[in-house]
């Protein structure tokens, strides 16, 4: 979570102190909508391309081919719509900043700049967004991206869930990194950077009907500073992915899948906080089917799986960092974990919806 | 976690095992009659580490499962009326009906809510009184203390606008069916062991001497699942037929005597339909005449007569009866899958066939 704390005492600047909530003239294009602009998305924002206040931002990118040489772009695009806005250990505008830059960061990419798109809901309380914005603009600096460009549109009450947030990313890839689902190979060794499951039991745990006392917190964070850190020690990484939805299992389903190669691991290997396992327990929920915003799957060869080891639990996005699990010649496509007890199971991608059981 | 890690030991489950293998002389069949047993035998594993001379077969303890599909049709056309907001456990949701599910429903406009405690249904009402809030109260003895509850609230409070659809059974009439049936082999039976939590063992007694049979109450960690195994196997290796209790931890014969009371408060046995099985006598609860005001059935009228159509090529009826195991069904993993069920134990958390298509798909092919 961002420690800002001008965040708790921020306070809607005149003249938008006039309206305590937006309204649907704050998507209109006129009056309204540019003193949105001016008096919060570009002070929170600032630089120098957003101050462009033009159609398309224009970026020019010599002086960032100096320092990683002209290769692949990586671009993406997520929709952040979670509910609560805000949840224990961060809130959706965080969420939409780390997001994107931690699907550009498992290309290898190092992320620059990044769009963002605000769909609001009429009646959306002026200092919530505010609260949003800010905790977007310090969410930006720490992980070192730029705003370069962005849209805001107001629907009609009851129309949207107070706050829609889309970020597109740009990064570049530097040329020696060749990061893919596709390329895990039987023999490499599986790493995680630390707990699974925080993120999603955190949002469950305020969610309208399930509130529960706990002390988890989502995960949210910047992983490109500890890719950076992996790619230090080797450019030789096979896979890179952040196990948001769907959690650890559907992402190495997702290698096993494309890389065409079986996936085993141990599942008393996976850290997970003994917080989440009882929630997860009461709920009937299996952790590694629970989202995570600070968790990414390493793949590498074994002979350098050690030294990676090393370099992540030496950042401290990576302390808890561990050895789960390997990618084998069998059953290639699925993925097996070893339980407890030494059976042996499938971990299947979710087939939808997470539900709780009924007793 | 403690209570819970301890019952998932590797070491302790093998010493098991091995007392297991050591008396055994002969080929056994055993039921677990709970779902959820099933799923932490296929989840761990297990069926992979006991010896083959166990032949576990699944029994019909899942709710979800044996929720007939007459009333997951009502379900659907209740949860479609634009005057109803309906609630239900997660699990329902994507039981197929005929033609729907709750969760299309949802999608389609329907106002459907999971809830974790039934008792929300009863704030969801007092904050919609223009509403009928219908709660689908299924499961075992096990969720029918809470769900009896609603309506004892419910009553208490004023609150006129809920109503429940009652989908109760009962465990030792299934057990009765069972045993009645000349297509059924089963050396013994694991009892559900949150089942007698609530109700105790008393009832089992008679069941076991009668069909002569033993009956082990089991509780649902990989080690409890092998003690109930081995305490059932050493009746049958020793000639013996009793009820023993291996999950003490949790059961007491008598059972929780509030739970008991609140449900013969609110419910009372009737004939009910197993989807897949078909009518057991006295196999579940119905709401008691003074309750009748909280009956969706009675509520609704206008449900009560919906043509319903099982899929001709399901055989989740020979499952739950432990006839037939799940990968036996030709329509396994190629036509029935958790992404298109056709039938309710694919979809459910405590249903055989979920089990063994999420954990089990290696070690069968």
């Amino acid at each position: 979570m961002i420690n800002n704390p001008n965040l708790a005492a921020w306070t809607c600047p005149i003249p938008l102190k006039n309206y305590p909530t937006i309204v649907l003239g704050h998507g209109s294009g006129g009056k309204m909508m540019d003193d949105l602009i001016k008096h919060l998305f570009s002070p929170a924002f600032d630089n120098e391309f957003l101050a462009q206040l033009h159609d398309s931002t224009a970026i020019d990118l010599t002086d960032t081919f100096q320092s990683v040489p002209p290769n692949r772009l990586a671009f993406t695009t997520d929709s952040f719509v979670v509910s609560p806005l805000f949840f224990p250990g961060g809130n959706i505008g965080e969420l939409a900043i780390f997001g994107t830059i931690n699907d550009l960061a498992m290309s290898g990419a190092k992320p620059l700049y990044l769009s963002a798109g605000f769909i609001l809901e009429e009646g959306l309380p002026m200092k919530t967004l505010g609260l949003v914005v800010n905790s977007m603009a310090a969410a930006c600096r720490r992980g070192g991206v730029l705003i370069a460009a962005g849209d805001t549109k107001v629907v009609n009450r009851g129309h949207g869930d107070g706050l829609y947030i889309n970020t597109t990313g740009l990064g570049i890839i530097p040329e020696s990194v060749n990061i893919s689902a596709k390329n895990a190979r039987p023999g490499d060794a599986i790493l995680i950077n630390g707990n699974v499951g925080d993120h999603g039991m955190a949002i469950m745990s305020v969610r309208s009907g399930l509130e529960f006392e706990t002390t988890i917190k989502s995960d949210t964070a910047p992983l490109n500073n500890l890719v950076d850190s992996i790619l230090e020690v080797t450019t030789e990484i096979h896979c890179l992915r952040d196990a948001t939805r769907g959690g650890l299992a559907a992402v190495l389903n997702e290698i096993a899948t494309a890389s065409k190669a079986g996936i085993e691991f141990d599942e008393k290997a996976v850290p997970i906080m003994p917080e989440v396992k009882a929630a997860c327990e009461v709920l009937g929920l299996d952790p590694f089917y629970i989202a995570n915003e600070g968790k990414m799957i390493v793949v590498v060869p074994k002979a350098k799986a050690d030294e990676v080891l090393m370099a992540m639990r030496k950042h401290p996005l990576g302390l808890n960092s561990t050895i789960i699990g390997s990618v084998v010649e069998e059953h290639p496509g699925m993925v097996t974990a070893r339980t407890s007890i030494g059976g042996k199971r499938i971990v299947d991608l979710p087939a939808g919806e997470l539900l709780p059981r009924i007793c | 976690m403690k209570y819970i890690e301890e019952y998932r030991d590797a070491d302790l489950t093998n010493k098991l095992i091995n007392e297991l293998t050591s008396i055994l002389t002969r080929d056994w069949t055993l039921m677990e009659v709970c779902g959820g047993q099933t799923h932490s035998i296929m989840k761990s594993g297990l069926d992979q580490l006991l010896p083959k001379k166990i032949n576990l077969v699944h029994g019909p303890g899942c709710p979800v499962c044996v929720t007939p599909l007459e009333l997951i049709d009502k379900a659907i056309a209740l949860a479609s009326r634009p005057d109803v907001i309906f609630t239900s456990y997660g699990d329902m949701l994507r039981v197929p009906g005929s033609t729907s599910d709750l969760l299309s429903v949802k999608a389609a406009g329907g106002d459907v809510r999971i809830l974790y405690s039934p008792l929300d249904s009863l704030k969801i009402a007092q904050e919609n009184p223009e509403k009928t809030v219908v709660f689908f109260g299924i499961g075992f003895e096990t969720t029918a203390p809470p769900n009896a509850m609603t309506v004892v609230q419910a009553k208490a409070q004023g609150i006129r606008n809920y109503a429940m659809l009652v989908s109760h059974v009962v465990v030792p009439a299934a057990i009765v069916a069972l045993m009645e049936s000349p297509d059924v082999k089963v050396d013994g039976f694991l009892a559900a062991g949150h089942v007698c939590t609530v109700m105790g063992y008393w009832e089992y007694e008679q069941l076991s001497h009668h069909y002569e049979i033993p009956i082990v109450i089991t509780g649902f960690e990989p080690v409890d699942v092998v003690h109930g195994i081995l305490k059932c196997i050493r009746q049958l290796e020793n000639n013996e037929h009793k009820v023993e209790n291996a999950y003490a931890r949790s059961v007491v014969r008598e059972g929780n005597p509030l739970g008991q009371a609140i449900i013969n408060q609110v419910f009372e046995l009737c004939d009910r339909t197993w989807r897949g099985i078909g009518l057991i006598p006295q196999s579940g609860y119905r709401l008691r005449q003074e309750f009748s005001h909280y009956d969706a059935e009675l509520r609704f009228p206008e449900i009560q007569s919906i043509e319903t159509k099982e899929s001709e090529l399901c055989i989740s009826g020979l499952v739950l009866q432990g006839r037939k195991k799940p990968h036996e069904c030709p329509a396994f993993g190629n036509q029935c899958t958790p992404q298109t069920p056709l039938g309710a134990t694919m979809v459910s958390s405590e249903g055989a066939c979920a089990a063994y298509y999420r954990y089990g798909r290696y070690a069968k092919s």
